[in-house]
C-alpha cells in the first residue's frame, strides 16, 4: 500500500491510542481547543507525590490530534511533573516521527493540554 | 479495546466519484490508437499524419457537444475543468469589460471559481457572493439585490459535489437574460451524471468535466453559446477556434468523446440505479446514526451523493477509519481540508458547509458519499454495517460527546 502524510508511528497512535479514557477524581484536568481546526483535547492525570502515575486523554480530532495525544500520555506517565513540564510539542512530534507542517498545531495543543493539566492540579493542591 | 475490520486484500469500496472516476476500458480502448498508430499533430492536415488526429477531435467536439445539447462548434477543448472554469470567467470578464466591472460568484463554488476573485479584483474587477440557503440553495432574492447595472457575469454551478445540492439554474439564467447579464455555470457535477441541456437551461457558458464521467483526466471543455464574445488566455495558434491554443491532447480529447457517447446512452439507466443506492444509504445511515444531519437539498440534489455530518465526531478521523476499512470518502472539516498545507492557516472548515450554516465549532465530522455507475447494493450494506461502530469509537473518544452525554443534551 502507498504511503500516506501520516507516519506509521502516527498512524498506529490513531488505530490503537494508548490510555484512552477518563480519570475519575482526577488529581488534574486540562482541556484546550484549537480555533483553527475545531480540535479540542481534554488530559486526565494521576499524581502521586511529584511523579504523574497514570494519565488519560480524550480528544475531538483528526488523526494527528489523536496521536499527539496518545503519545503525550505515553510520554509523561512515571515522570516526576517538572519532567513533564519540560516536555516540548516538538518531542511529541519527534516521538510520532514527524507530522506534516498543517498538523504541527496538533502536537502544540497536546503539550497546551498538559500544562493545563498540570496548573489544575496545582490549583486543586492549594485548596487541600 | 478498538474493533477492527482490515480489509487489505480484498477490493476497496470507492465512495468518492464526486473526486474522480475510473476510465471506462471503452474509452481506453478508443484512446490507445493515438499515442502511437495515430499520433500526429491535428494542426498538419497538408500530411497523412494528422488527418486521422484532426478527424477523431472533430468527432469528439460532436460527442461532447450531444451530451450537453449544443453544437460542435460550441465545445472549447481545456485540459481541466479548472481551467474551463478560468477560460469562462476571465475570458467573459476582459470580453465585456467595457459594459462593466462587477461579477458575481455564489457562495459555493468550486475553489477554481472562487479562487480567481483576488486576481479579478486586481484587474480592476468587483467581484461579490451570493448567499445560499440552508439547503445549499442560492437565494434568488439576494441575487436580485446584488446583480446592479455594473454586472456582467453571474457563476453559479449546476450542482455542488460537496453536498449534492442541483441549483435552480433555468430560473437564474431566465433572470439575468433580463437583465442582460452573462451566465456561466461549472458542470462539473451534472454533465455525464444527470441529462443536461443548454438550450433549456439557457446558460451562456458551461464547464464540462471528463474524469466525472469515466473520461481521463488532463482534458475538459467549455461550451460556448455562439456568438458569445469570449477573451482566450492562452495564445499561440489557432486551435481551439482561436480560443485556446496549444497542440490537442488527442487521446485524452478523443477518450471524453467516447465517455461522453457512453454516459448519453446510459445516463437514464445510472440515475435511476444511483437514486435506489443513495436512498438505501441515506435511510440506513439516518436510521443507525443519533447524532446524524444530512447536508444539502433532500430531494434536488446529484443521484447516488450522500453528505452528512455527525455531531462530536471530527470528519478527517472518520475519514480514515472509513479508508482502513477499505472505504473511499471525502471530508469537508477543516483538518481536512488541506493536508499539504504550509501551516495550519491553510486549514479551514469548507467554505460550501460554513454557508449553509453548519456551526464550525459544534461539528467537523463531514463526510460525502458519492456513489458511480459500478457501486452495487452489496456495498452500501457493507458501508452501513461498518460505518455505526466506527462512529462509536470516536464518539467514545470525544470529549465534546461526554460533556453532552453529562448535560443530558
Amino acid at each position: 500500500m502507498a504511503k500516506g502524510p501520516y507516519s506509521d508511528k502516527v498512524m498506529d497512535h490513531f488505530m490503537n491510542p494508548r490510555n484512552m479514557g477518563e480519570i475519575e477524581e482526577a488529581d488534574g484536568v486540562g482541556e484546550v481547543g484549537n480555533p483553527a481546526c475545531g480540535d479540542v483535547m481534554k488530559l486526565y492525570l494521576k499524581i502521586e507525590g511529584d511523579k504523574i502515575v497514570d494519565a488519560k486523554f480524550k480528544t475531538f480530532g483528526c488523526g494527528a490530534a489523536i496521536a499527539s495525544s496518545s503519545m503525550t500520555t505515553e510520554l509523561i506517565k512515571g515522570k516526576t511533573i517538572d519532567e513533564a513540564l519540560s516536555i516540548s510539542n516538538e518531542a511529541v512530534a519527534e516521538a510520532l516521527g514527524g507530522l506534516p507542517p498543517a498538523k504541527q498545531h496538533c502536537s502544540v495543543l497536546a503539550e497546551e493540554a498538559l500544562k493545563v493539566a498540570l496548573e489544575d492540579y496545582k490549583k486543586k493542591k492549594g485548596q487541600v | 479495546m478498538f474493533l477492527l475490520c482490515y480489509i487489505l486484500y480484498m477490493d476497496r469500496i470507492y465512495f468518492d466519484h464526486a473526486s474522480t472516476t475510473p476510465v471506462d476500458r471503452q474509452v481506453l480502448d478508443a484512446m490507445f490508437p493515438y499515442f502511437i498508430k495515430q499520433f500526429g499533430n491535428p494542426s498538419s492536415i497538408l500530411i497523412e499524419e494528422g488527418r486521422a488526429p484532426n478527424e477523431a477531435v472533430d468527432e469528439a467536439r460532436e460527442k461532447l457537444a450531444k451530451l450537453v445539447n449544443a453544437d460542435s462548434e460550441e465545445i472549447i477543448f481545456t485540459g481541466s475543468a479548472t481551467e474551463s472554469n478560468n477560460l469562462a470567467i476571465k475570458g467573459l470578464a476582459l470580453a465585456n469589460r467595457e459594459k462593466g466591472n462587477r461579477i458575481l460568484f455564489s457562495d459555493i463554488e468550486h475553489f477554481s471559481v472562487m479562487n480567481q476573485a483576488d486576481f479579478l479584483r486586481m484587474l480592476g474587477f468587483e467581484v461579490d457572493f451570493i448567499k445560499v440557503d440552508n439547503y445549499g440553495i442560492v437565494d434568488l432574492e439576494d441575487l436580485r439585490n446584488k446583480v446592479t447595472e455594473n454586472t456582467i457575469l453571474v457563476s453559479v454551478m449546476h450542482a455542488n459535489l460537496e453536498i449534492g445540492t442541483i441549483e435552480p439554474i433555468k430560473e437564474i439564467a431566465l433572470f439575468l437574460k433580463e437583465q442582460g447579464v452573462l451566465f456561466h455555470s461549472d458542470g462539473t457535477g451534472t454533465c455525464g451524471r444527470i441529462p443536461v441541456d443548454v438550450k433549456d437551461l439557457g446558460v451562456d457558458t458551461l464547464t464540462i468535466s471528463p474524469h466525472q464521467f469515466y473520461g481521463p483526466k488532463g482534458v475538459a471543455a467549455l461550451y460556448l453559446k455562439r456568438g458569445t464574445k469570449l477573451k482566450s488566455l492562452v495564445q499561440g495558434g489557432l486551435q481551439e477556434m482561436g480560443y485556446r491554443a496549444g497542440t490537442e491532447n488527442v487521446p485524452g480529447i478523443v477518450g471524453s468523446g467516447e465517455a461522453a457517447r457512453i454516459a448519453m446512452e446510459e445516463t437514464d439507466e445510472r440515475v435511476e440505479r444511483l437514486e435506489k443506492l443513495s436512498r438505501k444509504l441515506w435511510d440506513g445511515l439516518s436510521s443507525s446514526i443519533e447524532y446524524i444531519h444530512f447536508t444539502g437539498h433532500p430531494t434536488i440534489r446529484l443521484p447516488g451523493h450522500v453528505s452528512f455530518w455527525i455531531e462530536f465526531v471530527e470528519g478527517e478521523s472518520l475519514l480514515l477509519w472509513l479508508n482502513l476499512n477499505g472505504i473511499a470518502s471525502a471530508s469537508g472539516s477543516a483538518c481536512a481540508s488541506n493536508m499539504m498545507a504550509a501551516d495550519e492557516t491553510g486549514l479551514k472548515a469548507s467554505h460550501v458547509l460554513t454557508a449553509v450554516g453548519v456551526p464550525p465549532d459544534i461539528c467537523s465530522g463531514s463526510i460525502s458519499f458519492s456513489l458511480g455507475k459500478d457501486n452495487t447494493m452489496e456495498e452500501v450494506e457493507y458501508v452501513l454495517s461498518i460505518v455505526p461502530g466506527i462512529v462509536k469509537q470516536l464518539m467514545e473518544m470525544s470529549p465534546l460527546y461526554e460533556k453532552a452525554g453529562k448535560s443530558g443534551r
